[in-house]
């Protein structure tokens, strides 16, 4: 259907009528979204409840839609030039407030933009600017085609850097070995960093159940919490350390996951998910109101920090001990321990990773992928499924509960508070987002997921409307993941020179 | 006994406004296979424009109970359903034919914005209203006891049959019923004979949205307060009543949030209170375990 490229093509005539009527739907269509919950707001006052009404925002909201749909469809039809005049004069007007706004606060232009909110009014000007390329992009190709080759684009993307994770991998891995040492690298840097890796370490575990053994778990923040609280309550009440405990977190919670999943993982889909996902509320609920073994609501605090090999990382060591610092001659420092705790996490990451890898090539690694494609058949070839399910929830688990004991360690305080299920929702999205199965997905889903919006703290209050938003935008873009490709890890008949298996 | 014919009460009338929302996970599961795991959010939404519209007719004047209630029924239907409908849209239309676990992912998606959607136009905290209908029947006085089953609690369980009944009729003897039970059975079949596809879906969320603003409205009037964050665990309760009913089973929905509410409104009497979604979770993992189609739910056969 795409016409060569030079050659002029005759465009069929719009038909203004039907134009203006699919743009008029999606304005209504908004206006009575918009009219409801935006329209009127509850504001609190003394004794009871006050509307105040915005009707002005929901008549902006329909008209941006409006104008918007009009723009997509001029677009799709090949009319690029009004939306290109249009767009830049929008979007030179509206910057043009927005910066002289910011520079002389005092002459109140805000009074002129559309919208009530700084945050929406800078989107819908960042919108005019994407019509404003995309315009510039037609112009250019006049071509439908582009559109249609936009996801194989992506596709080939994923491909080539499967194929080359073998360079990209270690090259990433340079880079986070050598970051703390970079002169940008403070302490807040760090921390994100720290918290990326998190997910990532919780991503790649998932990734077991969910990429590898196809069992849709929608829970996975009960082992994070098992691990947690098992470091926490081992810590306060035994006097233990971080390092006694990280090994009994991971096996309290592959425990919690045998015992959780030997009745539960013989369901399908997506009733596993939902027993998965009580499982994890069930778990909240119970460290919620067990106040005396958890003490509830209050939390756990005063849990150890992790030491170096028995040095800890403290200004002033107890008598007759040494710490870190004093061990090695060095200026103390409190990023000391927080570039510790960066490596620690960073070390459990690729322990993670480096097993996923190994055990994918293993008897037990190869019947998750394999039951994952197709449990029947493997029933048929003797492939206990249950058995099979149940190490792959194991093993997740129990990294799930690594993870856990890492962040209780590193926090040095946990409460229920933190193991809800937006928890478990954001590592699924960082496992899904990124291609399922994709180790180097994953770690650029959580990069992008987590690391993007720490960016934008002051905007606290849009975060997680801008990461609702994100999800469904990247899945409806890209519904395999960001990365997605798969390779076979064997294959039956190698063509040509023997391939050779990439690492994923 | 009349503590238990008290709780037996409670219960009815929560399992009312669970078996509601329930219908709408049942109804979507049954024709595109999924769970739409932003139902939940879908009633929240339903419960804040009942509130708003509850506090506009106060501004109006109109004081006459059933009159309001019925306008703010007849409002938060119509514009929840335009919620329903964008939701499906969305989230779910561009993902048709993809891989199940990418639609879960946008219905999260979507159910994270609406929260934080509805957060920041309406506030983070709680909004309380008075309540709209007082008073009700008392009986079986024993000593310090006394059975109150109130005239809220018989408008919400009436209303919950009434609504069941149309409903019921739209599903059996209207041609969107017709083409919604037929793409239920084969969605491929369905667009050959000639059935909208696209339209039974979108008007499936309608309808399942609009129970569930309804749901909603009943929720505040029970409860008098209401916050973003209700769409949550109501959500994935009534998803387990579906389950438990048998997901795909609209009678099923129905007697699944019955029996969760039940279950919760014993629980909490005659045990602990806060252990009641314990409770709710751990008979939909013996359900599961045991008759894993649910209780009316019919076996699939899995072809190979």
């Amino acid at each position: 259907m795409a016409p060569p490229s030079g050659t002029t093509t005759i465009l069929p005539p719009l038909d203004r009528r039907a134009v203006l009527k699919e743009s008029a739907y999606i304005a209504i269509f908004v206006f009575a979204l918009a009219f409801g919950l935006v329209g009127f707001k509850t504001e609190d006052v003394p004794g009871g409840l006050e509307i105040v009404t915005r009707f002005g925002q929901v008549f902006v909201a329909a008209l941006v839609a409006f104008v918007g749909r009009l723009g997509m469809i001029l677009l799709r039809e090949q009319r690029p030039v009004p939306v290109l005049w249009g767009s830049a004069a929008f979007a030179a007007v509206m910057l043009a407030l927005l910066i002289g706004n910011l520079a002389a606060p005092a002459a109140d232009l805000t009074r002129y933009l559309p919208f009530g909110s700084v945050v929406i009014n800078w989107l819908v000007t960042l919108l005019a600017v994407v019509f404003f390329g995309r315009a510039v992009w037609v112009l250019r190709h006049r071509s439908r085609a582009v559109t249609a080759g936009r996801e194989a684009v992506m596709d080939r993307v994923a491909a080539r850097v499967q194929r080359s994770a073998r360079v990209i991998g270690p090259l990433l891995l340079g880079i986070a070995i050598v970051f703390p040492f970079l002169p940008v690298a403070d302490r807040w840097l760090l921390d994100i960093a720290i918290l990326v890796a998190t997910y990532i370490m919780l991503g790649w575990g998932l990734n077991i159940v969910v990429g590898l053994a196809g069992l849709l778990d929608l829970g996975y923040v009960a082992f994070y919490a098992v691990g947690a609280y098992s470091y926490a309550l081992l810590a306060t009440y035994f006097d233990l350390g971080f390092w006694v405990c990280l090994p009994f977190a991971g096996i309290m919670a592959a425990f919690a996951g045998i015992l959780l999943g030997f009745p539960v993982l013989r369901l399908r889909g997506d009733y596993l998910a939902i027993v998965t996902l009580g499982f994890g509320e069930m778990i909240r609920v119970i460290l919620l109101n067990w106040y005396k073994f958890t003490k509830g609501p209050d939390g756990i605090s005063g849990i150890p920090r992790p030491s170096f090999f028995g040095l800890p990382f403290t200004r002033n060591p107890p008598d007759g001990s040494e710490s870190f610092h004093s061990f090695f001659g060095l200026e103390y420092s409190p990023l000391d321990r927080i570039i510790f705790l960066y490596y620690l996490i960073i070390a459990l990451a690729l322990v993670t990773n480096f097993f996923t890898l190994r055990i994918r090539k293993l008897p037990v690694g190869r019947a998750w992928e394999a039951l994952r494609e197709d449990e029947t058949a493997c029933r048929s070839i003797g492939i206990n499924p249950r058995n099979t399910k149940l190490t792959a929830f194991a093993i997740g688990a129990m990294f799930g509960g690594f993870g856990g004991s890492f962040f209780a360690t590193r926090q040095g305080f946990i409460s229920p508070e933190s193991f809800t299920f937006i928890e478990s929702a954001i590592i699924l999205a960082v496992v899904v987002l990124g291609g399922m199965g994709s180790q180097i997905g994953v770690a650029f889903a959580a990069v992008i997921l987590i690391g993007l919006p720490e960016f934008f703290r002051e905007l606290q209050q849009y975060r997680m409307l801008a990461f609702g938003a994100a999800m469904v935008m990247i899945m409806v873009w890209r519904p395999r993941g960001l990365l997605a490709h798969r390779e076979p890890t064997i294959r039956l008949f190698p063509q040509g020179p023997p391939v050779k298996e990439p690492k994923t | 006994m009349a503590y238990f014919l008290q709780q037996l009460i409670n219960g009815l009338t929560l399992g009312m406004i669970y078996g509601l929302i329930a219908i709408g996970y049942t109804m979507v599961y049954g024709i595109i296979g999924m769970i739409n795991f932003a139902h939940g959010e879908i009633f929240m939404i339903g419960a804040f424009v009942s509130i708003i519209a509850f506090l506009l007719l106060g501004m109006l004047g109109i004081g006459w109970v059933p009159l309001a209630v019925l306008l703010v029924m007849i409002v938060t239907m119509l514009l929840t359903s335009v919620y329903g409908w964008a939701l499906e849209r969305v989230a779910y239309r561009p993902l048709r034919n993809s891989p199940r676990l990418a639609a879960l992912i946008t219905a999260i998606g979507m159910s994270i914005f609406l929260q934080n959607y509805v957060q920041l136009l309406q506030g983070a905290r709680v909004k309380p209203l008075q309540p709209v209908i007082s008073g009700g029947l008392r009986f079986m006085k024993q000593s310090d006891f006394v059975v109150s089953f109130s005239y809220l609690q018989i408008f919400i369980i009436i209303l919950t049959l009434c609504l069941m009944v149309v409903f019921t009729l739209l599903i059996n003897k209207t041609a969107f019923g017709r083409a919604q039970r037929a793409c239920q059975q084969d969605l491929g079949m369905a667009a050959l004979i000639g059935i909208n596809v696209d339209r039974t879906i979108s008007l499936t969320f309608v309808t399942g949205a609009a129970l569930a603003s309804v749901a909603g409205l009943m929720f505040l009037m029970n409860y008098g307060v209401i916050d973003f964050y209700i769409g949550f665990l109501a959500g994935i309760k009534a998803f387990t009543a579906a389950v438990l009913g048998g997901i795909g089973s609209l009678p099923g929905a129905m007697l699944g949030g019955l029996l969760i509410g039940l279950i919760e409104a014993f629980w909490s009497a005659y045990f602990t209170v806060e252990y009641k979604d314990v409770a709710a979770f751990s008979i939909l993992v013996l359900v599961l375990i045991f008759r894993p189609t649910g209780l009316l739910g019919k076996p699939d056969i899995e072809k190979v």
